[in-house]
């Protein structure tokens, strides 16, 4: 048929006979799916191409790493005053220690010098990083879990429930934070004193406990507004009713459909939260309500530094640096993690 | 048992609109009976906004209505036993891109009804179900273990009629399930779900506001604005005898294929917007932009009246 049907030269129509049928396996060629990735995956290869944050992760690691292992290898203990070392500068000897290097025995160096009683500093650096650090993780995560729970009931459920949960929210966001911390402070020394006596609780003292319940009591109230905000856009996704057509129960729906698709904001919130419970702890050991002596932590270090300030600025200069290396490096990664999960930010 | 599989009587659905300190209701459905019967699909047109997807949701209880009751195999559907009753009423959304979780695999979409009902009892089994009802609605078993993401338009409304079909229903109220696909893959969504129909004899209350895909797919039609019932009637009767002045119009502007018949026939082209449901005119909700209009239609809305051969129409004047 072909060889009988004359083509007019200004015909646009296609010579049939230059076309194949397509083989099975040419066919399969045309169905290639890329390799499969899911949202997680997704967010941590952008993340890994942000060289700020991967450096930031580099940093808290290597923070994380030294504050575990320094106490094992170092021989001091956060508490022990080595004899006639007061005030020692960096890799500094007292004479006592020269006397014992010169006998042939091998002595561990004040990395950090010594404070004004003998104390390593070095080993009250780590340990302070060690609070400091603690406190942040422990508080974002009290802050997440009840600013989630909070956050989600209200949001997905609406209506009165919703206004009488926010209007609570409003008279929280209302209460002097640092007040509440000192009357607490003072509370608690009072009643709980004798309760946590002997405990790991003891060693932070009850500042540390009353910062935590302040942060369980008063924080969570920006995470649970945040979850809330989102909770109400997702709610709006046909995939929610599907859920609620199929017969799906409300805590399952919140577990299943919500709070996954809002662990974007979840995660970078609680990354951004650390810093500022850090910042908190921070200066609340400056002016005297942090840890209890002789627990240090960073805040506490720069305070007692403040004394010598003239002679010896590098006390102050210790923990100073290491809290701003961890906020730097925890804003930088919540910001990493901000534009690596983020949707709506995506180029 | 009635011969009916889904009764609607006298459906009202209201939302309540703030405005300023006022609160007004906005009638999105207003007093709406029709009746499916088993293995029956019933078409439901009206223009955007006119309460169409109000009244499937309403019929599955997504919303509670405001008055009216809806029966189910003779059932009253109440609060109490619609958990039951989701494994007989099922429903497929319009848009395919919101209407599946981005986090969650194919698998487990169509693999949640089965969880929520616990219709599996090991895990083999429960992918096993997931598998054919994969390969039911024309997916790859290698698809299962993707996100939906991954899926073209089409695909995804697959994977959403794969989940309705998961509990096995009676009745699926499908709302606008094609019209927010390329045309070419609204054909076969549509002749597939013609051919589930002929496979499982499910009812269909079939929403779309494509009056060709309605007539193709329906035994009858239903027609709505604002909110009431217009027309119902059997579809081809529908098409070649539409009764309400509405309905005529709707008829008018479908567009013909053939520009010779197109050219000679005429459009009636109606005046004026639809009003706003907020501030529905007195009477008959059509009376503003209607030809046929009198003073009997500013008084109070006709009652749907059978024309003969179960053609209803809700007309003083036609």
């Amino acid at each position: 048929m072909a060889e009988n049907f004359k083509k007019s030269p200004l015909s646009a129509q296609v010579d049939l006979s230059k076309f194949a049928p397509a083989t099975d396996e040419e066919k399969r060629q045309q169905d290639v799916m890329g390799e499969s990735t899911t949202f997680f995956k997704d967010g941590m290869r952008r993340l890994r191409k942000n060289p700020l944050a991967m450096g930031a992760i580099v940093v808290l690691i290597l923070i994380i790493l030294i504050i575990i292992f320094a106490p094992m290898i170092v021989p001091y203990g956060y508490a022990q005053i080595v004899k006639d070392a007061a005030n020692l500068a960096p890799f500094e000897h007292s004479p006592s220690e020269q006397a014992s290097i010169a006998a042939g025995e091998s002595v561990f160096p004040h990395i950090f010098g010594t404070d004004s009683l003998g104390r390593d500093y070095f080993i009250r650096v780590v340990y302070g990083t060690r609070v400091s650090l603690c406190v942040g993780l422990f508080a974002s995560l009290m802050v997440l879990l009840i600013g989630m729970i909070y956050g989600s009931i209200s949001g997905y459920l609406g209506g009165m429930v919703d206004l009488v949960m926010m209007r609570i929210v409003d008279v929280i966001y209302s209460l002097p934070d640092m007040l509440i911390i000192i009357l607490l402070a003072v509370v608690l020394n009072e009643t709980l004193g004798d309760l946590i006596k002997g405990t790991i609780l003891a060693k932070l003292g009850t500042n540390m406990l009353s910062l935590f319940i302040v942060y369980g009591l008063l924080y969570w109230v920006s995470m649970a507004r945040l979850i809330r905000g989102q909770i109400l856009t997702i709610k709006q996704n046909e995939y929610v009713l599907a859920a609620q057509c199929i017969g799906t129960s409300t805590p399952r729906i919140i577990r299943r459909h919500i709070l996954p698709n809002c662990l974007s904001v979840i995660i970078i919130t609680t990354a951004l939260q650390i810093p500022s419970a850090i910042f908190t702890e921070s200066y609340l050991s400056f002016l005297g309500l942090g840890v209890s002596a002789p627990m240090p932590s960073l805040g506490s270090l720069a305070n007692d530094a403040r004394s010598g300030l003239q002679s010896y600025p590098l006390k102050l200069i210790f923990p100073a640096v290491t809290i701003c290396l961890i906020v730097l490096a925890l804003n930088l990664l919540g910001d990493g993690l901000r534009d690596a999960f983020d949707p709506k930010l995506q180029r | 048992m009635s011969e009916y599989l889904v009764e609607v009587s006298h459906l009202k659905q209201y939302f309540p609109v703030r405005n300023g300190f006022k609160t007004i209701p906005l009638k999105a459905v207003d007093d709406v009976s029709f009746n499916i019967k088993p293995g029956e699909t019933l078409g439901l047109v009206g223009e955007s906004g006119c309460g169409k997807t109000t009244v499937g949701r309403t019929l599955l209880r997504l919303y509670k209505p405001t008055s009216g009751s809806v029966k189910f195999e003779g059932e009253e559907v109440t609060d109490e036993n619609i958990h039951s009753l989701r494994k007989e009423m099922q429903m497929v959304f319009q848009d395919p891109y919101s209407s599946l979780n981005p986090r969650m695999t194919v698998e487990d979409i169509i693999g949640e009804p089965l969880d929520v009902h616990k219709l599996y009892k090991t895990k083999e089994e429960r992918r096993e179900k997931v598998l054919a009802l994969m390969e039911t609605v024309g997916l790859n078993a290698e698809h299962a273990m993707r996100y939906a993401h991954e899926f073209s338009g089409g695909q995804r409304q697959r994977i959403g009629i794969a989940r309705a079909l998961a509990v096995d229903p009676k009745f699926i109220v499908c709302d606008e399930p094609v019209s927010a696909l390329d045309v070419s893959i609204q054909a076969q969504v549509v002749n597939m779900f013609e051919d589930l129909q002929a496979e499982r004899g499910m009812a269909y209350l079939f929403i779309a506001h494509d009056l060709l895909i309605v007539q193709h797919i329906s035994d009858r039609i239903a027609v709505m604005y604002l909110g009431h019932m217009m027309e119902l009637a059997e579809s081809n009767e529908l098409m070649n005898n539409p009764i309400h002045p509405y309905t005529q119009s709707l008829l008018s502007a479908v567009p013909i294929p053939d520009p010779n018949t197109a050219r000679k026939s005429k459009r009636i082209m109606l005046e004026g917007d639809v009003p706003s449901p907020l501030h529905m005119p007195s009477g008959c909700p059509f009376r503003t932009r209607c030809r046929y209009a009198t003073e009997q239609c500013a008084q109070a809305m006709p009652e749907l009246t059978d024309r003969g051969d179960g053609h209803q129409v809700a007309c003083w004047n036609k």
